[in-house]
């Protein structure tokens, strides 16, 4: 099929004939064949050599064959090339025995000569040695690198390869290029190089492993190409090199690419800059940089990983051995005024403490200790989290500050000295330490936010307020994740999402203005044609083609039923071969394809968009994984490989023949929101979407709007909270665009994303809305207690209740007078295993009221652990200064409450002094914790959404999705999610906003072609299907049979797995498309004989209304 | 003893399927016996998908999908568990060994894991004689092509 012209001449290898450009070596063109020839000394880049003569292969002549080195044989003239013969194999053997007693040490030639089938060596050994004088290492220092350092010595037996006079050499540049192109592994780069030899590190892997000066930066990189470190590379240092440039196959390396600077017009900014880990140095006591057992969180969570230097096995830097005993100290570069890091950095309790269940479930064998001050487990779920660390995998928490780590000069393990349970001073080894580094903002940014003229914090990040966590000093710069202050992942897309929300708005009549929609032509109809299948099988440059003898796979494919063509390209994906495709599939008049390439993960979309430009349904390609999961995974086996690249391609192709084209279905968006909840969290939503042009439907079931807020009057940093309420009622009240239900509920919610209808009941009266997207913000409460006599002195009030009666100057407090605060009072406990967050800060907050108002007063704050995350430490300190008193107890100590008459009486048990004391208390306050509404049953009824253990409503993704339901369409914001700040809530409710606008402000949302059907005539109205989906796709239609809603269905097709009466399939995974992939593997020929064509009635798709395509001109048959 | 079987793995989309790419980038070297046939969710697994394979002469057949609690859909994986314990005890009662089928949990993050499941998967099998089902692979790659060659013939007729 190739051009053939006077440049390009005939090559048959091993029987298969192709056309080459003329002076191609024998090596080369087999290789472009998918023919692998072993050989030694040949590397791309450098010219052919033939020393190693391993490569050699038997040429026709006409006086007989001949065996000549494939790598420097040129093709000028047609040649019969066979590379496995008897006799090919004989002499390759041969070569191999003699190299064997040249280089007896070289494990890599060990290997490839037990590949050939050479065991030993006939010939008498040299004593030792590795190199076998290939060359390779001085051509590539001469050559390449221009630098001569090394060079062949000596004729005959005692040649060799070594520096000038054999003394290190002031030549080399210690590039370690030698090192790289030797096939035997015989350069000791330390013995060639008088330079002190210095690998460059990977920020990636934190400075754990070394790297090429060309290189990805990290595995999923976007976009996934390498790039050049200009500082580092030698090609850019000394003009030499270029071996990338070289080796690269698709051409793809270009130095003089420069960096571009562009201006762009941008109607508002969000800067998401990140955080930088601590200067682990900074604090040298800890050791870190010499004591080389102790490496950052960071490094570890490299060594932990599956991908990283040690494939996930935890070993110490020292001597690479598992360790025993491990210890992480915490708050390093945190919580510290030392070194200017007053603030808390929110997440290294928890990735502590993750990092060392990661760690135990490697080795179960692992004594982990985490050293802390305070456990702050603030989040959703965190307690339970660690009390399962603790309890269930044995991580130890000691609560002590280490001071300094030693290291021991012999075993280089690191002794720690701490105060233990019985406050005794222990000094324990452990063999491997890990630092808890701090966040902080980089140095860069601090520069970067000047040129931008956003103000910083005393700190370093970007200054915000409490009440507008998302909005810069300048106005239209918004900010989001840690550079805003730190914050965890759930945190950081939360507040992204919310500074997109805020763009949203300034952007919102310009929406849509610059998106370019891309034009297809017209589909073909296909569905009465027989399946017309092409195959196409990529080399993937040599990623596939080395292993996988492409042109077999090619071959088996074309004897397979309904295959019409089948071909294979160097890059299947390559902007050209897509060209191509698109002309076969005229040419040939394919309606469906088979690739046979990488993963359809990241491919797939590719190919369907190829079909569409090619005018065929994009439901018509099918992928073979014969990369990912064949080439690179069995690279040391091409037979079976190739056997198996062949059962894949078989197994697609038994799928394409049944494939069916779909249509998208596109659904009409109702454009306006349902917002259940009248409080922060959703008047901040309904404002949010109304700003954006959104009508909204706001429903609350009190009289007022405002919920919870109302009973705050300040935040930590003083904001007025009612005037922030009271400006936000009346913004909702007047927005032309909000319809504000009060005294209503919401009755019922039927269908899904884009499409939703409910009903509204207010009084007696009930209105049916419409609505593209519901918003649950219903908000959550602080809980009355009942212990600690709460109720029964009018001197014991919740933390809430002291806030109110603080802002409104009802407290009578004597001077001189004791006021006693209770921590985690009825939560943290067996029965209600969380954290509510906020009461920590609380506290501080009223006590520092307190000193204020009240000097005289005496505060006392009994705690378990303060978690006054964030900046929120600042105030806890100032709290300390203040002289407010922070007494701690124990879980299982709690304090005792005796009340006597006006007197309260606190005895509480300091575990550090190990000492009982009595207070006698004027006020008492209980921090209560913050509890779920009671109507969240009806809700998560009401909406089909799930609630966790502890009555909080249950997001799609802990981490990644946290505003989102698993119901497409469904939004959470505020403590209905679990216990929060406001400035928290007012970031989710803003996140909401912006991930409902996605939707509403699309006129029509495509529906996966993937979807479930049911067929009316089978169903038996038995309901399974409608127990079964998570998502309440199927619902009871006319005639009691189940129906799928289309745009709620998600394509998992567990209802059709469920599905008694066998009545549902799931589109594009219908039972014969499986069953042809698995016949087609195992029978291709009965899975042949038994075809039948497939057509969309089948599976309820209506027959399209075709646009006929012109009938292409030149048929070609086989 | 089977040297040699054919192993069919009904991998889900999210999780096996993903950690199996995975276990490519990093270039982890497993036995070649396993072809990989992915799903939406392990939930679409029918207990006929599985029989089916077998019928068709699978020496082993297994599922993997998302670790217990981890699932994509929720539940899928779960089902999907029912219904491998339920098709081995109707391997068990056809005198087919149950443990040519198995079903795993893993992660996307977990390349390692997939290739270690298809190794201990394809020991597994190969200490078991071949099935019994299997047809033999030489007729069949004889039927594919005498097909192929009749429909070449009948496109040359057509064209005469």
């Amino acid at each position: 099929m190739e051009a053939t012209s006077a440049d390009h001449v005939a090559v048959t290898v091993d029987g298969r004939t192709s056309q080459v450009r003329a002076g191609t070596t024998i090596l080369d063109a087999a290789r472009q064949m998918g023919i692998a020839i072993p050989t030694l000394c040949h590397y791309r880049g450098l010219n052919p050599y033939g020393a190693c003569r391993v490569c050699v292969v038997e040429v026709e002549t006409p006086r007989g064959p001949r065996q000549v080195a494939s790598c420097s044989y040129p093709l000028d003239a047609p040649t019969v090339v066979h590379t496995d013969t008897d006799a090919v194999r004989q002499s390759r053997q041969t070569v191999l025995e003699l190299l064997l007693a040249q280089a007896p040490d070289s494990t890599e030639l060990q290997t490839l000569a037990a590949e050939m089938g050479v065991k030993a060596t006939a010939f008498e050994k040299a004593p030792k040695g590795k190199c076998v004088l290939c060359g390779l290492c001085v051509r590539v220092c001469n050559e390449l690198m221009g630098r001569g350092a090394i060079n062949m010595f000596g004729r005959g037996a005692p040649r060799k390869v070594q520096t000038a006079f054999g003394e290190p050499s002031d030549q080399c540049q210690a590039c370690g290029a030698c090192a790289v192109v030797c096939p035997t592994g015989a350069i000791d780069l330390a013995a060639i190089t008088a330079r002190h030899i210095q690998p460059h590190i990977t920020r990636y892997d934190q400075y754990l492993t070394a790297r090429p000066s060309i290189d990805m930066a990290h595995p999923q990189a976007a976009p996934r190409v390498p790039s050049i470190d200009r500082e580092n590379c030698l090609h850019f240092r000394t003009g030499e090199c270029g071996l990338c440039k070289e080796v690269c196959q698709a051409g793809a390396i270009d130095y003089d690419q420069q960096e571009t600077t562009r201006d762009l017009t941008v109607g508002a900014v969000v800067l998401t800059p990140g955080f930088e880990a601590f200067d682990a140095t900074r604090r040298g006591e800890f050791g870190y940089g010499f004591a080389r057992n102790v490496v950052t969180n960071v490094q570890f969570e490299r060594l932990l990983s599956a991908s990283g230097p040690t494939a996930g096995h935890v070993q110490r830097p020292s001597d690479g051995k598992a360790p025993r005993k491990l210890a992480f100290i915490q708050c390093v570069g945190s919580r510290d005024t030392g070194c200017d890091n007053e603030y808390c950095s929110s997440v290294c309790c928890m990735a502590a403490t993750k990092e060392a269940i990661q760690a135990k479930e490697h080795e179960p064998d692992l004594d982990v200790t985490i050293f802390f001050l305070d456990l702050r487990a603030f989040g959703k779920d965190f307690d339970r989290y660690c009390e399962r660390a603790k309890n269930q995998l044995g991580v130890r928490y000691v609560r002590s500050f280490i001071s300094r780590t030693y290291e021991m000069p012999e075993t280089k393990n690191l002794a720690l000295t701490y105060l233990d349970a019985n406050m005794k001073r222990t000094t324990e080894e452990f063999d491997m330490v890990v630092l808890s580094l701090g966040l902080e903002p980089s140095a860069t940014l601090q520069q970067q936010a000047e040129r931008l003229k956003v103000a910083l914090n005393r700190w370093g990040f970007a200054q915000t307020t409490e009440l507008d966590p998302l909005t810069t000093s300048r106005p239209g710069v918004f900010v989001g994740g840690t550079f805003q202050e730190p914050k965890d992942i759930p945190e950081t897309v939360m507040q992204a999402t919310a500074a997109a929300a805020k763009a949203m708005t300034l952007l919102a009549r310009s929406r849509g203005s610059a998106v370019k929609v891309k034009k297809y032509p017209l589909e073909r109809d296909v569905t009465d044609e027989p399946a017309r299948i092409g195959v196409f099988i990529c080399h993937c440059g040599s990623n596939i083609a080395s292993v996988v003898d492409v042109a077999a796979v090619v071959k088996a494919a074309s004897a397979l039923p309904n295959v019409v063509l089948a071909e294979h390209n160097t890059y299947t994906c390559a902007d050209d071969t897509q060209d191509r495709l698109k002309d076969k599939i005229d040419e040939y008049r394919l309606n469906r394809v088979v690739i046979a390439s990488c993963t359809p993960r990241t491919h797939e979309p590719i190919f369907r968009d190829t079909l569409r430009d090619a005018g065929l349904n994009q439901y018509l390609v099918e992928m073979a994984n014969i990369r990912d999961q064949c080439s690179w995974v069995h690279s040391g086996d091409p037979v079976k490989a190739t056997a198996k690249a062949i059962d894949r391609v078989r197994m697609s192709v038994g799928r394409a023949a049944r494939l069916v084209p779909l249509a998208e279905e596109t659904i009409p968006v109702k454009n306006s929101a349902l917002v259940i909840g009248g409080g922060v969290a959703g008047m901040t939503a309904a404002l949010a979407l109304a700003d954006q042009g959104f009508p909204v439907e706001l429903v609350e079931k009190s009289d007022v709007l405002g919920g919870t807020a109302r009973q705050i009057h300040t935040t930590l940093d003083g904001a007025d909270v009612q005037a922030y309420l009271a400006r936000a009622i009346e913004r909702v009240g007047k927005h032309p665009r909000i319809k504000l239900h009060l005294n209503s509920h919401v009755a019922k919610v039927e269908g899904g994303i884009g499409d939703f209808t409910s009903h509204l009941v207010t009084g007696e009266q009930t209105a049916e809305i419409t609505h593209g997207v519901a918003v649950l913000a219903t908000g959550a409460l602080e809980a009355k207690p009942t212990t600690y006599g709460y109720g029964q002195s009018p001197s014991v009030l919740t933390q809430v209740e002291l806030s109110e009666r603080l802002a409104a100057g009802t407290l009578d407090i004597p001077a001189g007078a004791t006021i006693a605060m209770i921590q985690c009072v009825e939560q943290r406990t067996a029965e209600r295993p969380y954290c509510s967050r906020v009461c920590c800060t609380q506290a501080v907050k009223n006590a520092l009221e307190l000193r204020r108002k009240y000097p005289q007063a005496r505060v006392v704050v009994l705690y378990r652990d303060m978690r006054t995350y964030g900046f929120r430490e600042a105030a806890y300190r100032q709290a300390r200064e203040a002289g407010v008193l922070f007494v701690r107890y124990e879980a299982d100590a709690p304090p005792q409450v005796a009340l006597n008459g006006q007197s309260i009486r606190v005895s509480i048990t300091e575990p550090a002094l190990g000492r009982a004391m009595d207070l006698q208390v004027d006020l008492l306050a209980l921090a209560a914790p913050m509890v779920p509404r009671a109507d969240r049953k009806e809700l998560s009824d009401l909406l089909r959404v799930p609630l966790n253990a502890d009555g909080f409503f249950l997001e799609a993704h802990v981490k990644l999705r946290p505003v989102d339901f698993a119901s497409e369409g469904l939004f959470l914001a505020g403590t209905v999610h679990a216990p929060k700040f406001l400035t928290e809530t007012i970031s989710q409710a803003n996140a909401v906003a912006a991930r409902a606008a996605a939707i509403l402000s699309r006129k029509r949302m495509p529906v996966s072609g993937q979807i479930a059907w049911v067929d009316p005539e089978k169903c038996i109205s038995c309901m399974t299907c409608v127990h079964v989906c998570p998502y309440g796709a199927p619902k009871v239609g006319t005639d009691n049979k189940a129906e799928v809603q289309s745009a709620v269905c998600m394509g998992c097709g567990n209802c059709t797995a469920e599905c008694p009466a066998k009545a549902l399939s799931l589109r594009h995974c219908i039972d014969v498309q499986v069953l042809g992939a698995i016949g087609g593997l195992l029978t291709p020929d009965a899975a042949a004989r038994g075809f039948e064509p497939v057509y969309p009635e089948q599976v309820g798709v209506a027959r399209p209304k075709w646009h006929a395509a012109p009938a292409p001109e030149t048929q070609h048959e086989r | 003893m089977n040297d040699n079987p054919v192993i069919l793995a009904f991998c889900c989309h999210y999780c096996a399927y993903a950690a199996a790419d995975l276990a490519g980038s990093m270039r982890l070297q497993y036995p070649a016996n396993v072809r990989v046939l992915k799903l939406p969710c392990t939930g679409k697994v029918e207990v006929n998908y599985i029989l089916a394979a077998f019928e068709r002469g699978a020496d082993g057949v297994f599922i993997a999908g998302c670790l217990e609690g981890g699932c994509h859909y929720l539940e899928g994986n779960l089902r999907a568990r029912r219904r491998v314990e339920r098709a081995k005890k109707i391997l068990q009662e056809i005198g087919l060994e149950p443990e040519r089928l198995e079903m795993y949990n893993l992660s996307s993050a977990e390349g390692p894991r997939f290739a270690q499941i298809a190794t201990e998967m394809t020991e597994r099998i190969a200490a078991l004689p071949p099935s019994p089902l299997r047809p033999d692979r030489a007729t069949v790659e004889k039927n594919v092509q005498e097909m192929a060659a009749a429909a070449q013939a009948a496109v040359a007729g057509d064209n005469r």
